[in-house]
């Protein structure tokens, strides 16, 4: 229970100025960027600067029974950063340096609290890049991105976070510091920790540093528009690409609602008729550039696209991704709420899921439009709502079961990159059954078995 | 029913937060400060709460809610383009209607408001300024605090002027063959501490053959009381305005400042709703008022012949209020590179706010000095000798923080570099 005991002794911890608990500061920490999720209003915020105060907030905690919800920047889309049970967020904001850039290595060690595009923007003063590039890369920290394993536009070529994590240092739900892993790129001691506290949703334990891998960033880039006047021609396209050996940096595809409504809002000229648009940018030496890029544009030629735009300049390619940087904004000015689902299958099936939620779309009578990675599978069915329509949230609601169905039937996954937070728990057994879920609760159990670590995410306790 | 008199007028604004959380890439409050109440989004909650009853306004709400510049880079970084500077107004207002205003404001504003008591205040002041402001030493003009009355000592105020620019001229200053008939709201700080950028306003005006009419009863523009929630403060300066602008007709009012600039084009119009006939009187001047360079770039394109060399390296900064607010921001560059002997380097992210912002760096003189200190780096970084800008408030930050960093930048509105342009154009026909 919390009490004033817990407030002082969180105090005589950490310090006054790393804990607030005025209510006009809690209020601001009972969401994160998911719709449609309950809030609640945590009993205190503290703000740790080093991994001691950290074993401090955790030992603190265990000792009261106490809810830990780490919190990086609050923007992930699974409701994983609300304190469902009150208790204590812990924010890492101001655990935000880079500790290291290692040149040599190709690594960097940066604490929790660094925002992604910081870390980028480091690392290319040196010619290097780190890829993961979710849709909040200047926002999102890095704490927050391993543990939700965020993807983003680079997934097909360049894998997503968990291809990045090379080492962690952990405070588990105990207090007890471990950390794992390193600079090596072989390392095969004991079981892979990192990978299991990559995407765990700060379930098993907190974030404190994290050991990650940098590319060098390509030469040179081409991006290529192509328009389909039918899913399946673009369908086939996608997965003809990859036939030919060519694999783009980055695929995505928007679907006919999505044009729609980019263009109703935008006016940019994007072809309403079209039933899908996709978006190539293949990258590498310029010489690579040269040669993949033209096998794009008669691979989509011979798939039957109706229009392709190449773009010759940096302006022409800014043209070309406008559309899909404004798919979000635009579908946000239809209706106050979105509801950014990631149901991902595997790519030869991307027609079929656009045609199943198209037809959800029609059932439920809701505005849905689907765009996303599809060269990984990764889609975004988006639908929008009013979340003073009851009823209108009632068929998001079913309509978004039924896409999870879908997803699953196709072969693909609950969650590519938003993670199972709140909304998805239950779907869990859809996916790998009623003995998967008890692994994870075992698992769970041992690590944090007080559920002190984000509990009512992604592992519930038996019930 | 507008954002001063209710809060629900902010509802469907507030509705449409999604606490995606982008306004985070871009608040320099939250920069500095890594809390989620600094944030558009955080403070958009609490007026949710306040909304749903679920919450007081209390002291300490209001206290929140004054974390905010109004710089608007969260409304342009929105997917939803909510406009969170909106609804920070309408929770201060509320905050004030349900609370009170804050003693030293209700002072400060009463006496904005009594033209005759606040021009005499200001005479004077510039007499006995020595008093509680030490000069600085060198070539910059300028002078710290005394002492720390909770301003902060570091920032450099600019010396009050023995005479304010209003004094200097007369009601109407005449052209031969006049183009246009303007009327100039100068704003405080160009009355009474930057009479230069005034002067260049009306020299420049001249030489485009503008005739400028300075309306005498004109006053505070009323941006202070309106952005800290003193609606009544606000209306009345409003009213004052549009009355000492009616009686003089003009074709256009020009201002050469960015509060003074949203005021006349939105804020006016907005504050009078619940009164036809100052509402009225509103728009018919927001739709012909000018921001100065808007002005000489659209309305009376002004003379590229007659322009003589300022070899100056010069580097812009947007004022928040002209760029966002008023969309400002080729116009002033277009001037600026139409200058012989200008090299205009721009700065790394030439739009993010100074942390002026009016009345906010005297609440939170620290924040306000910590967010002034990332642009001076990146001013520093464009190795230029001059600071243009286009707005007087933000010309104080800029001027305090190169000279507390050491800079030897020379930090001028946009008007004093074409007005120096002219006259040396007029000197070298003259030598012809």
């Amino acid at each position: 229970m919390f009490n004033q005991e817990v407030l002082n002794e969180l105090i005589k911890a950490l310090g006054k100025d790393k804990v607030l608990s005025d209510r006009e500061d809690l209020i601001a920490y009972s969401y994160d960027a998911t719709a449609a999720v309950p809030r609640q209003e945590p009993d205190v915020v503290v703000t740790p600067t080093s991994t001691e105060d950290v074993v401090e907030v955790v030992k603190i905690a265990n000792r009261y029974k106490l809810p830990i919800y780490p919190r990086g920047s609050g923007t992930n889309l699974s409701g994983g950063a609300i304190p469902l049970q009150k208790g204590i967020v812990l924010t890492t904001w101001k655990m935000n340096k880079i500790l290291e850039l290692d040149t040599d290595n190709l690594v960097a060690t940066v604490q929790p609290g660094v925002v992604i595009q910081a870390l980028n923007d480091e690392a290319m003063k040196h010619g290097l890049m780190y890829p993961p590039d979710p849709g909040t890369v200047s926002t999102a920290t890095m704490g927050g991105s391993v543990s939700e394993c965020s993807g983003g536009l680079k997934g097909l070529k360049y894998g997503v976070t968990k291809h990045y994590v090379m080492g962690l240092e952990v405070v588990l739900g105990s207090g007890e510091v471990i950390k794992w892993g390193g600079k090596t790129v072989k390392n095969v001691s004991g079981y892979d920790l990192t990978a299991l506290f990559t995407g765990a949703e700060g379930t098993l334990g907190i974030i404190t540093k994290i050991l990650v891998k940098l590319t060098p960033i390509p030469e040179a880039k081409k991006s290529l528009l192509a328009v389909f006047d039918d899913l399946d021609k673009a369908g086939n396209a996608i997965s003809d690409i990859i036939r030919h050996k060519v694999i783009p940096a980055t695929l995505e595809i928007l679907d006919k609602v999505t044009i729609g409504t980019v263009e109703n809002f935008t006016h940019a000229g994007l072809p309403t008729d079209a039933e899908a648009v996709l978006l190539i940018e293949v990258d590498g030496y310029k010489e690579v550039v040269e040669r993949e890029a033209p096998i794009v544009e008669k691979v989509c030629r011979d798939n039957g696209a109706v229009d392709i735009k190449v773009a010759k300049t940096d302006e022409e390619r800014d043209k070309i991704w406008f559309a899909r940087r404004n798919a979000l904004p635009s579908l946000a000015q239809v209706k106050p709420a979105l509801v950014l689902e990631d149901a991902t299958v595997p790519r030869s099936k991307i027609p079929d899921i656009i045609k199943e939620i198209r037809k959800i779309a029609e059932k439920y009578n809701l505005l849905i439009g689907t765009y996303g990675h599809a060269g990984d599978g990764n889609l975004h069915p988006t639908i929008v709502i009013d979340p003073r329509d009851e009823d209108e949230v009632q068929r998001m609601h079913k309509a978004v079961d039924e896409i999870f169905h879908a997803a699953i039937g196709l072969g693909g996954t609950l969650s590519g990159e938003h993670g199972i937070g709140i909304g998805k728990v239950r779907y869990l057994p859809l996916e790998f059954g009623e003995a998967g879920v008890r692994v994870i609760r075992r698992i769970k159990e041992a690590l944090d078995p007080n559920y002190v670590l984000n509990p009512g995410k992604m592992v519930l306790r038996e019930e | 029913m507008s954002i001063y008199t209710s809060l629900d007028a902010v509802s469907e604004y507030v509705l449409n937060c999604t606490k995606c959380g982008n306004c985070q890439a871009v608040c320099p409050i939250f920069k500095e400060m890594l809390y989620e109440v600094a944030v558009a989004r955080g403070k958009n909650s609490l007026v949710e709460v306040l909304l749903d009853g679920k919450a007081e306004l209390t002291e300490g709400m209001a206290e929140r809610f004054s974390l905010c510049t109004t710089c608007m880079a969260c409304v342009a970084n929105c997917p939803n383009a909510v406009p969170s500077d909106k609804i920070v107004l309408a929770a201060r207002a509320e905050a004030v209607r349900r609370r009170g205003l804050h003693p030293i404001k209700k002072v400060i504003f009463r006496t904005l408001k009594l033209q005759r008591l606040f021009d005499f205040g200001m005479k004077v002041g510039s007499k006995f300024q020595g008093v509680a402001l030490k000069r600085i030493e060198g070539k910059h003009y300028g002078a710290r605090m005394r002492f720390n009355i909770g301003l902060g000592k570091e920032k450099v105020f600019p010396n009050l002027a023995a005479k304010p620019f209003r004094s200097q001229y007369p009601t109407v200053i005449k052209v031969d063959k006049p183009k246009m008939r303007v009327a100039f709201f100068t704003g405080c700080m160009i009355n009474y501490f930057y009479t230069d950028m005034g002067k260049a306003v009306v020299d420049v005006l001249k030489v485009n053959d503008v005739e400028v009419v300075i309306p005498p009863d004109q006053g505070c523009c009323g941006i202070p009381a309106s952005v800290n929630g003193d609606v009544p403060s606000a209306k009345a300066l409003a009213k004052r305005n549009l009355k000492a602008f009616e009686e003089m007709g003009a074709d256009a009012v020009i201002v050469s400042c960015s509060s003074g600039g949203t005021a006349w084009k939105h804020v006016y119009s907005e504050l009078l709703e619940d009164e036809p006939e100052y509402k009225k009187l509103a728009d018919k001047w927001a739709a012909k008022a000018y921001d100065i360079n808007e002005f000489l770039v659209k309305v009376v394109p002004f003379k590229k012949e007659g322009l003589g060399r300022v070899e100056r390296k010069v580097t812009y900064h947007d004022p928040c209020h002209l760029n966002r607010g008023q969309k400002i921001n080729k116009e002033p560059r277009e001037i600026l590179k139409s200058i012989p002997g200008i090299e205009l380097v721009e700065m790394k992210d030439p739009g993010r706010c100074c942390g002026m912002a009016g009345s906010f760096s005297i609440v939170h003189p620290d924040l306000s000095e910590k967010i002034g200190s990332k642009k001076i780096a990146d001013i520093a970084g464009t190795k230029t000798d001059t600071v243009a800008t286009a707005c007087p408030a933000c010309r104080l930050q800029l001027h305090s923080g190169v000279v507390n960093a050491g800079l030897d930048h020379e930090v001028v509105h946009v008007m004093q570099l074409l007005a120096e342009s002219y006259a040396k154009g007029s000197m070298a026909a003259a030598a012809k």
